[in-house]
């Protein structure tokens, strides 16, 4: 049975290249894999490079032209001088080619040295240099925010701000859902209108009195700020409450009739059926509580209560922007919503079919 | 043993009144059947009783106890539904422990309980499975189990046989009777399916509009529908049912039929009477019968015989014989009614008579 399952279904190879027609190839799959190819490109390039060049060095990442592969030019201790000096491959006049170190540059020449024979000095115009380079994994990048400036520390907030969050978002709204959607009384649509229409209200329009509203609750530069002002959400409710309508009443009643307490129809039932709405939630709070910047910066102001999205931020000074850093520290707030998207994926598609929402 | 009161229920959804008015008394132990048309109000009564509904007015009394305001399960009945209602996260073991594990049942108790129901109902090898894995017949009878474990004071079956296939349906029918044998419980059930009705009842309730056309044993529906609707809707084939009106002699008289009744007969010349006879009741004679009707179609089932016959001015009359009949389709054939299992009605639909003197 296993065997005959994995006779009839196609390898990973045979699907990449899969054809229309069998053996020739007809003009569609042509189009077709220029069309893939590129959106391929299009989505994946920025990201590869992203975690390309956070492996970059400061100089390796100004450089012009640019590389894609992060290529660091390879230095040589040379005797008679304390810094290792850069390797550089010299073609001379006689058209030979040799490797120099570089002592400096002084305008259009390089004053270089032979390092097997470190008194000679040699004058080589610059474009008869070339620099030789290896592949070379800048991993200080990482290492140094996460020991030095605290990264860890963000790290951490970021987590417990998440997973604090998420877990407060399932429950109350899935509570309200189970209001809305389980118990029939007059005006429940009229609040359901009510729930939806704060989706009109953009968070800048409820910045300043949320602000004031967290001030006066003494809650400033703690996570509690950051974690509760979002933790009702209508989208939540919506799609919690839409899953929940399909739930037959039947079954309600049957919890009814077996005596269960309002309360265990809830955890007992509702719940456990409403389990594909509330992992589809949960992806999205997880998404939104990672990524969210500004409420964090505006409500967190030391730097111990620092989020990763605002940590990112500092280290983009007004006159001094370190990319390098940046960079590696965007893959690592990357990492997280890349794992939860692999492993439920199929909950977010399912989740942004049903409720049309990102 | 428990016995259940209806007086006077009425229930209203707004400004419309389903239920109008509903007297009954379903006695302890005792199968009772609610049948009737669908949008008849049977299944709004059953939830009524249930406690799944609110009452408009009247007063439910649950062994002399009125259980208006006691909420659905602190009236300790349990609840077959149509779609079976299963949990369906929980295992089938979870599914019948449900009920009593929030009553705080001990848990040893609880087991006991549920492999017992199990055991009875035959559905031990699948306490571990979930409900998806089980087939119509076998999720029919955990909705059957988990009713049974809460030992209610009395159960409550709405349609639980429509969703099984014919031949299914048969089986549970026949293994619900057996359950009640032996439970004994108080049982009301909710079918439109007549044949239901009247194998499984020992009471049946008729219902059309909200309203109680008839209560009685099966047979006595049968025999002595007491309007035109339960006699035209309790048996199958239904009952032929012809408009007459009544001539001196008395007789009834309507396109091709002229049934001459003997004196004494409950009706008065001039007055329009329907008479219903059932398929059964009808012979084939030679010469003068007391309808003239042309066979239109025939269906030999060997062991029986249907005939659909056209009369003129009249709607179709079913006969219906046991054995073999030689008669095929466009004969011209005269029937003649048994007079002790003729039933007429009079204008209202309410019954003049069940059976008179051969005449």
């Amino acid at each position: 049975m296993a065997d005959a399952t994995a006779q009839s279904r196609p390898g990973v190879l045979a699907m990449l290249t899969a054809r229309r027609g069998r053996g020739k190839l007809h003009w569609t799959d042509v189009f077709s894999y220029i069309y893939l190819g590129l959106g391929v490109l299009l989505m994946f390039g920025p990201v590869i490079w992203l975690a390309l060049s956070s492996f970059k060095t400061p100089a390796g990442l100004v450089e012009f032209p640019p590389t894609l592969l992060p290529l660091g030019q390879i230095s040589v201790p040379v005797e008679g001088y304390d810094d290792p000096l850069l390797l550089f491959s010299v073609t001379t006049e006689t058209g030979e080619t040799r490797e120099l170190a570089q002592i400096r540059r002084i305008g259009i020449v390089r004053q270089m040295v032979d390092p097997a024979a470190p008194d000679e000095r040699i004058d080589v115009p610059i474009d008869a240099a070339e620099p030789i380079r290896e592949f070379d994994m800048a991993w200080e990048n990482y290492t140094d925010p996460l020991q030095r400036f605290d990264f860890t520390r963000y790290l951490w907030n970021s987590v417990v701000v998440t997973v604090v969050a998420t877990a407060i978002t399932l429950l109350i709204n899935s509570m309200a859902a189970y209001g809305l959607a389980i118990y029939d009384f007059r005006g429940r649509n009229g609040i359901m209108l009510l729930v939806i229409g704060t989706l009109m209200i953009p968070i800048t329009v409820i910045l300043v009195p949320v602000y004031l509203v967290v001030t006066q609750m003494g809650l400033v530069n703690s996570l509690w700020a950051v974690i509760l002002p979002g933790a009702a959400t209508p989208t939540g409710v919506f799609l919690l409450r839409q899953y929940m309508l399909t739930i037959p009443r039947d079954l309600i009643e049957a919890a009814r009739m077996d005596k269960a307490s309002e309360w265990a129809i809830y955890w007992k039932v509702v719940m456990p059926l409403a389990m594909p709405a509330l992992a589809v939630l949960a992806i999205f709070s997880v998404m939104w509580r990672w990524n969210d910047f500004l409420w964090p910066l505006i409500v967190l102001n030391r730097s111990e209560v620092y989020t990763l999205q605002v940590g990112l931020n500092a280290f983009q000074g007004e006159l001094n922007v370190q990319w390098h850093y940046i960079l590696a520290m965007t893959v690592v707030t990357l990492i997280p919503v890349v794992v939860v998207f692999a492993f439920l994926q199929r909950f977010i598609t399912t989740g942004i079919a049903a409720s049309g929402m990102k | 043993m428990t016995e259940i009161r209806l007086e006077t229920i009425r229930k209203a959804y707004g400004d419309v009144e389903v239920i109008h008015g509903v007297d009954l008394e379903v006695r302890s132990g005792e199968f009772v059947v609610f049948v009737g048309p669908s949008g008849c109000g049977k299944s709004t009564l059953l939830r009524i009783i249930a406690g799944l509904e609110d009452i408009t007015s009247g007063s439910l009394k649950i062994d002399g106890t009125e259980v208006n305001h006691v909420t659905a399960a602190d009236r300790g009945l349990s609840m077959v539904f149509q779609s079976y209602a299963l949990y369906p996260h929980m295992t089938v073991y979870k599914n019948m422990a449900f009920g009593l594990e929030n009553s705080r049942m001990p848990k040893a108790e609880i087991d006991a309980r549920v492999r017992e129901a199990a055991a009875m109902l035959q559905i031990t090898d699948y306490l571990n499975r979930r409900p998806k894995a089980l087939s119509g017949g076998q999720r029919q009878r955990v909705a059957i189990g988990r009713a049974i474990v809460r030992e209610p004071r009395a159960f409550l079956f709405d349609e639980p046989l429509s969703n099984l296939d014919a031949e299914l349906r048969v089986t549970m029918r026949k293994e619900l009777a057996a359950l009640h044998a032996k439970i004994g419980g108080t049982m009301i059930y909710v079918t439109h399916d007549q044949i239901e009705a009247m194998t499984l009842a020992d009471r049946i309730v008729v219902l059309q509009k909200g309203r109680i056309e008839q209560v009685g044993k099966p047979l006595e529906l049968y025999n002595r529908p007491q309007n035109l609707f339960v006699a035209g809707f309790i048996g199958s084939p239904r009952m032929n049912l012809i408009e007459t009106t009544v001539t001196e002699g008395p007789a009834l008289v309507s396109g091709a039929a002229r049934i001459a009744l003997p004196p004494g007969a409950p009706v008065t010349p001039g007055a329009s009477v329907t008479a219903g006879f059932r398929p059964e009741h009808l012979d084939i004679v030679e010469g003068d019968g007391d309808i003239a009707v042309t066979v239109t179609f025939a269906e030999q089932l060997g062991g029986e015989t249907y005939l659909y016959c056209a009369a003129e001015g009249l709607p179709q009359i079913t006969v219906h014989r046991p054995g073999q009949l030689p008669v095929e389709k466009g004969q011209a054939l005269s029937l003649r009614l048994d007079r002790k299992q003729l039933h007429l009605f009079d204008a209202d639909g309410q019954v003049l008579a069940n059976g008179l003197a051969n005449g």
